[in-house]
C-alpha cells in the first residue's frame, strides 16, 4: 500500500492557533481537514509537506447560519452536512444537486467545502457552485480578515488567492428573492471526476424575466463564469431558444482538453447541453415549478 | 415413493428449508467473514517477518543503464536490496511462464513495460521498505515504445524481445482452427455476407484484494512455506520446484482466504519469487503485498483482442458460416495461463450456439510494451472474446437482414436432438436446449412488450435499446490427454474421510476465492452420503493437506473437483455397503441405498445409517475380506469431456440523447448450468458476472498513451461499477444436466461474465439505431456513445 | 507521537509515527484485521470504519486524526455471540462472496440503518456507492440490508450482551417497536 513520506503533525485548537502554526512552520506546512485530496497526493509522494496542521478540531469553522441577507458556511462544513441541509437546499438547490454527485457518500462524510475550494481542482464542483452563486470567501491571515469574490479567490487550476500563511474560514452566499439554481454533471461512473458539468443561478424579475443570471462550467477549461451567457440572459424571458443561445455561448467560451473522459468536441457539446439543462431547471425552480424528471440518469 | 413419505422415513434427507444435499443453504464460510475473521494474505504475521517492496519501471521501453543501491542499503531499516544482477547469479533473473515463454523476474537488460519489476527492497516494516525505494538510483536509456498491436508486425516496429536469439519480429504465434477452404467456399456461395471489426479492449480482473505472498524459508530443513494469493496452489508448488530448484516435497504452498481472484491469481508473479528470494537471503519470513497500482499495471490483464469477424447467411436468415482474424496483444512476455495446446485458449468456440456449415479462425499473437497476461477476468480461457464476436456478428447480421435478433437466433440454434453436437472447430457440445432458455428469458423480459415500448419511445425521440446475447460456455478442463498446463494434466484429486462418529472431512486441490467451496462441496458429499453439510469440513488451499489438482479457474471447480467429490463419496458409499452388509449379516447385493443409509431390500426397518457404519468401520466389527478399517477413499477425476453451460441474456438500456449516458434499466439472465447444487450461490455467481459485464461494456479499460504510459493504473482511472450503475438483476434458469458428468453439473462461475457484455453492447447499438449506428466498441462511455451518435465512433485502441 | 482513541468501546493508547494511516493502525498495531484495504486512493471502500458513528475510509485518515475519537470496526459489530442484524442479513441473503469488501459494506449499512431504519432500495444503493464489491453485483447486498431493516431484533435475546453494544442505544430502543411490526408482517 502506498504510504506518505514522513512529516510532523500538530492539531490546531483555534483559528488563531492555526494561523500561528502556519506562520511558525512556514511554507512547508499544509492545512489538513478532510484530507481526501491531500493524503492521496502525499501517498503518491507528489506532495511532501514537512508539517500537517490538522484543523478538524476547529468547531468554530463548522457551521451553517443565516445572517441577514447571507448564508454563512464555515470552511470545515462537511459535504454531507451541506447535502443534508434542507435550508441550504431551499435557498440554493444547486448545492444539493452538486453534493449528490461529489465523490461518494463516505468521502462526503470527511471532505469539507473549504478543502474543496482550496484544492481548486479544475474538476471540482463546489468552485463552480460558489462562482455562480456569487459567493464571498472569507480568508484570515496574520494581517486579519479579508473577503474575496470567487473571481478573485480562484487563480486557476490548483491555485487560489489564499496565501501560505492564511486560512479560508468561511463562504458567504448572498440570498436573493425569486432566485434558484441548478447543477448537472456528466461522469463516467458515480464517484468519478466530472467529464463536464455546468451550474446556473438565476434571479427572476417580478414580470418573470431574468433579472440576473450566472453560468459556470466544471472541468471544461474555464476558471470563471461564462460572462457572455450572463449578459445574454439578463432582461430576457426564459425560453428554450434563450437557453440554446446561452448554451452556444458557453460552448464557445469553454476551452476543454481531451483526456480519457472525452475528446474536446464532446466536452464542448456538454458545455452547451448542460448549460441549457441547468438554466431550464433553475428558471423553472425560480418560478416555483417542481423539478421535472430529468432525462435518464443513474441517480434516477 | 412420495416426497412426504421420504421425509418421514428418512430425516437424513432434510427438507426444502434445510436440505441435506442440494438446495439453498447459508454458506458455511460466512460466520467468519461477517465477523471480520477471514484470514487473508495480508493478515498473516510471522515472527521476525520482514516486508518487501518492488521498485518498478517508470517507462514502457528502456535500456537499463545502471542501478545504484548504495543509499537504499544504508537505510537503517533495510535488510537487503535485490537487483536483476543478483538474480542472475542465482539463475533466477528469468522464470518460465505458463505459456512456454520466459519472463524477467527483475529487469537485467531492458524494461519492457511500464511498471515492470526493477529491484526488490526488504526492510523492517512496510513503511521503511517504501521509503527505501526512493533511495535507489536507476538510469534508463529510453527506447521508443510499442503499444499499438496493429503496428507490432510492421517492419520498423521496435523489437520487444531482442534478448531471444534469432528473433527479428514481435510475432508470438499464428494459430488456426476450422477448415479455411471449406469456410471460404460456403462464404462464396452465400446470399449475404457481413463483416465487422471489433475490439475487446484490455481490461483487468482487479480483485478487491491485491496479490501478495509471505515466504518463509527454513534454512535448517530446507523447507519453504509460501503463503500466496493463488487460485492454483498445487500447480504453483510444482512450478516453484522447477523455478527455484527446491525439491517439491520441501515446498508447502498455503493459499489462505482469497479476496477475489477472477483469474488474476493464477500466474506466478515476480513478486512471489522475490519474496522467496528475500526470505532465503535474509533468513527471515518476508511479506510482499502489492498496492493497487502495481496490481493494475503489472499483473495479469485480460482480453486485448482485435477481431475481424465475417458472417455468411442465406437471405432468409439461415446462418451458414463464420470466420475471423484476430490480432492478440499478449504484452511483453507470453504469460497467458491456459492449456498448453491452446495458445488462444478456447477462442475456437466462437461458433457459439448455432448450427453452422463451416467456420474458421486465425489468431496471431504479438508482443507489445505492455504488461503480460491475457487470460483472466472470468474469461473461461477466452470464451468471453469468442462469445462477444459471435453475438455481435449475429446482431450485425440481424440488422442487415432487418430481422428481429431473437428470431434470427431462434432460427439458427443447435436443436436439442442434435446433441452431442460436434461443431466445426473440434468441440463436442455435451448437451443443450437453447430454444427453451431463449424463450424463458423472452418471457421473463416481456420481450414483445419491450419492443412495443421501444417503438413508442423512438417516436418521441427517446433512445431505448434492447440487447440479446445467447452464449455457450466451454468449461471444466479437462480431459487430461487434451489439456495440461506446463505438462500437468488437468485432472483433480479428492480425499474423503468419514470419522468414527459419522462426521467427515473432504480435501480438495481447488481453492475458493469467494465461490463458496466450503459449502458447495460439503453439499455434494451430503447429497451422496446423507451426512448434513455442517458435519462435513472442506479442507483446501494447503498443498500439505490436500491431494494434487490444477486449481480454480476456467469455471472448473464444480465440473472437475465437483466430479471428484461425487465419485469419492460414491466410493465411500460402496465401501459402506460392504460394511453394512457385514453388520446386517447379509449380502451387499441385497442392500438398497437411500440418502444416509443402507437397508435390506424389502425390509426398510433393517438398515444401517452412515453414522452406524462409520463407527463399525473403525470399531471391532470383523470386516469383510479386503476392506480396511476406515471409511475413507480417494480418487482423481479425469473428465471425459468438457461441460457446456449456456444462457440467454436480455438487456434493456436507456441512452440520454443529449449526453450519451447509458443507463442499464433491466437485465434478464437465464442460465443453464446443469444440475444446481446451491441456487443461492449460483445466483450470486451470476450477479457478479453480470456486473463484470456492465463494467466492461460501459467503463472498464486499460489504455495506454503513445509514450507507453498506462492510463488505468489506479481506481481513480480504472472504473468498476458501483451499486448505482447496475440494476436489480432478474434471473431465471433451465436445467439440462451434463450427460457425462457424475452429477450432471456444468459450472457457473464465469457464464455471466462471458455472456453479458455482448447483450449490453447490443442494447446500446440497438438504442442508437435511429442514428444509423451498427456497431460501437466497448467501453460505451458517455463520450464514446456520443461520438457514435455523430457517426464518429473510433476503436479504443 | 502518542495517541489515544476508543476502538470498539476500548480505550487504546499507542506511540506511532504521525504518518501512520488509520487502516494500518487498526490492522497492524491493534491487530484488528477485519478492516481491509483495496486501493490507495479512497475509491474502493474496503477500509471503511465508523468514526464517531460515520463511515469513513480509513486509508485516507491518519491515525493521529482519529485520536480522541470513537472508532468502530467490524469486530465491534457483534456483541459477544450476538450478531448485528446486518451481519445476519448478509448471511441470510448471500450479501458476500469473497468477504473482502464485507466489513466495510456492513459498517456503512449499520450507519445507514441507525440514521434511516427503513431505507428504500435506492437509498441503500446510494449509501454503499462509495464502496466496490467485485463479487456480488450488489443486489444481494441490498437485500441483506433490507433483511436487517426488517429484522432489527435479529440476533438479540442475550439481554446482557445488548448493553455492551456501543453507540447503538437508539437501535436497541427501536428493537421493541420494530419487532412487533415485523411479526405482523410475518
Amino acid at each position: 500500500m502506498q504510504i506518505p513520506a514522513p512529516f510532523d503533525y500538530v492539531r490546531a485548537t483555534t483559528v488563531e492557533d492555526a494561523l500561528e502554526l502556519l506562520a511558525r512552520h512556514g511554507p512547508e506546512s499544509r492545512i489538513i481537514a478532510g484530507g481526501h485530496s491531500l493524503l492521496p497526493m502525499m501517498k503518491l509522494r507528489l506532495s511532501r509537506p514537512e508539517w500537517l496542521i490538522d484543523i478538524n478540531d476547529l468547531f468554530e469553522l463548522d457551521f451553517i447560519l443565516r445572517d441577514g441577507e447571507d448564508l454563512r458556511i464555515g470552511a470545515l462544513t462537511r459535504h454531507t452536512t451541506l447535502l443534508e441541509s434542507d435550508e441550504v437546499h431551499r435557498l440554493f438547490p444547486i448545492v444539493r444537486d452538486a453534493e449528490l454527485v461529489i465523490a461518494d457518500p463516505v468521502v462526503r462524510n470527511r471532505g469539507t467545502i473549504g478543502g474543496s475550494l482550496c484544492q481548486a481542482d479544475p474538476a471540482e464542483d463546489l468552485s463552480t457552485v460558489c462562482a455562480v452563486l456569487g459567493a464571498i470567501a472569507v480568508v484570515r491571515g496574520p494581517g486579519g480578515e479579508r473577503t474575496l469574490s470567487m473571481h478573485d479567490f480562484h487563480r486557476g487550476p490548483y491555485q487560489t488567492a489564499v496565501g501560505p500563511d492564511e486560512l479560508l474560514c468561511e463562504v458567504r452566499l448572498p440570498i436573493r428573492a425569486r432566485s434558484a439554481s441548478a447543477y448537472e454533471k456528466v461522469e463516467r461512473r458515480v464517484g468519478d471526476w466530472a467529464v463536464g458539468a455546468a451550474g446556473a443561478s438565476v434571479t427572476l424579475a417580478e414580470d418573470g424575466s431574468i433579472a440576473d443570471a450566472a453560468v459556470g462550467l466544471t472541468a471544461l477549461g474555464l476558471d470563471h463564469t461564462v460572462e457572455e451567457a450572463a449578459g445574454l440572459l439578463r432582461g430576457k424571458r426564459p425560453s428554450e431558444e434563450l437557453f440554446a443561445d446561452a448554451g452556444r455561448l458557453a460552448a464557445e467560451a469553454c476551452d476543454p482538453v481531451a483526456d480519457q473522459r472525452g475528446p474536446v468536441d464532446y466536452k464542448r457539446h456538454l458545455a452547451d447541453e448542460l448549460t441549457r439543462r441547468v438554466l431550464r431547471r433553475a428558471c423553472a425552480r425560480a418560478a416555483g415549478h417542481p423539478d421535472q424528471p430529468a432525462t435518464p440518469t443513474q441517480e434516477g | 415413493m412420495t416426497v412426504i413419505h421420504e421425509r418421514e422415513s428418512n430425516p437424513a434427507a432434510g427438507d426444502a428449508d434445510r436440505p441435506i444435499g442440494y438446495g439453498r443453504i447459508q454458506r458455511k464460510e460466512d460466520p467468519r467473514f461477517v465477523r471480520g475473521k477471514g484470514h487473508y494474505l495480508d493478515d498473516i504475521v510471522l515472527p521476525g517477518m520482514l516486508h518487501g517492496a518492488v521498485l518498478r519501471a517508470p517507462v514502457a521501453h528502456a535500456r537499463l543503464v545502471s542501478i545504484d543501491t548504495t543509499n537504499a542499503l544504508a537505510h537503517p531499516k533495510v535488510h537487503a536490496v535485490i537487483t536483476g544482477k543478483d538474480l542472475e547469479g542465482l539463475k533466477l533473473a528469468w522464470a518460465p511462464t505458463l505459456s512456454a515463454d520466459v519472463q524477467a523476474v527483475l529487469v537485467t537488460d531492458k524494461v519492457r513495460f511500464q511498471g515492470q519489476e526493477v529491484a526488490f527492497v526488504v526492510a523492517e516494516d512496510r513503511y521503511a521498505a517504501r521509503d527505501a525505494l526512493e533511495l535507489i538510483d536507476v538510469e534508463y536509456d529510453v527506447l521508443p515504445p510499442l503499444v499499438d498491436a496493429r503496428r507490432a508486425l510492421d517492419a520498423d516496429a521496435p523489437l520487444i524481445r531482442d534478448e531471444m536469439e534469432g528473433r527479428t519480429d514481435n510475432r508470438i504465434f499464428d494459430w488456426e482452427m476450422g477448415d479455411a477452404a471449406e469456410t471460404d467456399a460456403v462464404f462464396a456461395g452465400a446470399d449475404v455476407v457481413v463483416s465487422q471489426e471489433m475490439v475487446y479492449p484490455r481490461v483487468h480482473p482487479a480483485p478487491m484484494e491485491t496479490c501478495g505472498a509471505v515466504a518463509d524459508f527454513d534454512p535448517v530443513d530446507g523447507k519453504l512455506t509460501l503463503y500466496e494469493t493463488t487460485q492454483a496452489p498445487h500447480a504453483h508448488r510444482t512450478l516453484f520446484a522447477i523455478v527455484a530448484g527446491i525439491p517439491e516435497h520441501k515446498i508447502r504452498i498455503v493459499s489462505p482466504d482469497i479476496g477475489g481472484g477472477f483469474g488474476n491469481k493464477v500466474g506466478i508473479y515476480p513478486g512471489y519469487i522475490l519474496a522467496v528470494v528475500g526470505s532465503i537471503v535474509t533468513g527471515r519470513p518476508v511479506k510482499w503485498m502489492e498496492d493497487r497500482s502495481e496490481n493494475l499495471m503489472s499483473t495479469s490483464f485480460a482480453r486485448d483482442y482485435i477481431m475481424q469477424g465475417e458472417i455468411a447467411a442465406t437471405k432468409d436468415g439461415k446462418i451458414l458460416a463464420l470466420r475471423t482474424n484476430v490480432l492478440a496483444d499478449h504484452g511483453a512476455f507470453n504469460a497467458t495461463a491456459q492449456p498448453t495446446k491452446n495458445p488462444a485458449g478456447f477462442f475456437s468456440i466462437f461458433t457459439g450456439s448455432y448450427d453452422l456449415q463451416a467456420a474458421h479462425c486465425k489468431v496471431t499473437g504479438v508482443y507489445t510494451n505492455k504488461a503480460p497476461g491475457g487470460v483472466a477476468y472470468a474469461c473461461s480461457f477466452r470464451v468471453t472474446e469468442a462469445v462477444y464476436l459471435v453475438e455481435r456478428m449475429v446482431d450485425v447480421l440481424a440488422r442487415k437482414l432487418e430481422m428481429d435478433p431473437a428470431e434470427l437466433r431462434l432460427k439458427n440454434f443447435i436443436k436439442p436432438e442434435q446433441f452431442p453436437y460436434a461443431n466445426k472447430t473440434g468441440w463436442v457440445y455435451d448437451s443443450g436446449n437453447y430454444e427453451a432458455a431463449m424463450r424463458r428469458s423472452m418471457e421473463l423480459a416481456g420481450y414483445e412488450e419491450l419492443r412495443r415500448e421501444q417503438q413508442e419511445k423512438r417516436a418521441k425521440g427517446e433512445l431505448m435499446g434492447i440487447g440479446l446475447s445467447f452464449f455457450t460456455e466451454v468449461v471444466g478442463a479437462g480431459p487430461r490427454k487434451h489439456f495440461d498446463i506446463v505438462g500437468l494434466g488437468m485432472a483433480d484429486g479428492a480425499e474423503l474421510r468419514v470419522h468414527p462418529t459419522g462426521k467427515a472431512v473432504v480435501r480438495l486441490s481447488v481453492q475458493s476465492q469467494g465461490q463458496g467451496h466450503e459449502t458447495t462441496f460439503a453439499q455434494i458429499v451430503a447429497e451422496e452420503l446423507g451426512i448434513p453439510p455442517e458435519n462435513i469440513d472442506v479442507v483446501h488451499g494447503d498443498t500439505d493437506q490436500t491431494p494434487f489438482g490444477l486449481g480454480t479457474y476456467g469455471s472448473r471447480s464444480t465440473p472437475v473437483s465437483g466430479g471428484a467429490v461425487a465419485l469419492v463419496a460414491r466410493k465411500v458409499r460402496e465401501k459402506a455397503k460392504l460394511i453394512a452388509a457385514a453388520m446386517l449379516e447379509t449380502r451387499p447385493e441385497d442392500l438398497e441405498w437411500e440418502k444416509g443409509r443402507w437397508f435390506v431390500k424389502g425390509d426398510p426397518t433393517a438398515g444401517k445409517t452412515i453414522e452406524d457404519i462409520a463407527m463399525a468401520a473403525h470399531g471391532t466389527l470383523t470386516l469383510p475380506e479386503g476392506v480396511d478399517g476406515n471409511l475413507d477413499a480417494e480418487v482423481t477425476y479425469d473428465p471425459p469431456n468438457l461441460t457446456f453451460p449456456f444462457g440467454a441474456y436480455i438487456c434493456v438500456v436507456d441512452v440520454d440523447p443529449g449526453t450519451g449516458r447509458v443507463l442499464v434499466r433491466r437485465f434478464i439472465a437465464v442460465d443453464d448450468c446443469g444440475t444446481r447444487i446451491n441456487p443461492m450461490i449460483i445466483e450470486g455467481q451470476v450477479h457478479g458476472g453480470l456486473t463484470d459485464g456492465v463494467g466492461m461494456a460501459l467503463m472498464e479499460i486499460i489504455e495506454f498513451d503513445a509514450d507507453g504510459n498506462n492510463l488505468g493504473g489506479s481506481f481513480m482511472d480504472y472504473l468498476i461499477p458501483t451499486a448505482m450503475e447496475v440494476p436489480d438483476w432478474e434471473t431465471g434458469f433451465t436445467v439440462t444436466p451434463s450427460p457425462h458428468h457424475p452429477i450432471g453439473a456444468k459450472g457457473i462461475g464465469e457464464s455471466a461474465t462471458v455472456g453479458s457484455p455482448p447483450a449490453i453492447v447490443n442494447a446500446v447499438v440497438d438504442a442508437l439505431a435511429p442514428f444509423g449506428v451498427t456497431h460501437m466498441d466497448m467501453p460505451c462511455t458517455p463520450a464514446r456513445v456520443w461520438a457514435a451518435m455523430q457517426g464518429r465512433a473510433t476503436p479504443p485502441i | 507521537m502518542q495517541i489515544s482513541m476508543t476502538v470498539n468501546g476500548n480505550e487504546v493508547t499507542s506511540d506511532i509515527e504521525p504518518r501512520v494511516l488509520l487502516v494500518h493502525y487498526i490492522r497492524e498495531v491493534l491487530g484488528l484485521t477485519g478492516t481491509h484495504w483495496g486501493c490507495d486512493t479512497s475509491n474502493c471502500g474496503t477500509c471503511v470504519v465508523l468514526l464517531d458513528g460515520q463511515p469513513v475510509k480509513s486509508c485516507t485518515v491518519l491515525a493521529a486524526m482519529a485520536a480522541g475519537h470513537d472508532v468502530r470496526t467490524v469486530e465491534g459489530l457483534a456483541s459477544g455471540t450476538t450478531l448485528d442484524p446486518v451481519q445476519q442479513g448478509f448471511m441470510e441473503e448471500h450479501g458476500l462472496q469473497c468477504g473482502f469488501c464485507t466489513p466495510g459494506m456492513m459498517l456503512t449499512a449499520r450507519a445507514l440503518l441507525d440514521k434511516n431504519p427503513h431505507p428504500d432500495e435506492q437509498e441503500i444503493r446510494q449509501a454503499i456507492s462509495g464502496q466496490i464489491c467485485r463479487c456480488t453485483g450488489y443486489a444481494t447486498i441490498v437485500r441483506s440490508v433490507q433483511w436487517a431493516a426488517a429484522h432489527p431484533a435479529a440476533g438479540a435475546g442475550l439481554g446482557e450482551a445488548d448493553e455492551v453494544l456501543d453507540g447503538t442505544d437508539t437501535v436497541v430502543e427501536d428493537v421493541a417497536t420494530e419487532t412487533e411490526d415485523s411479526e405482523v408482517k410475518a
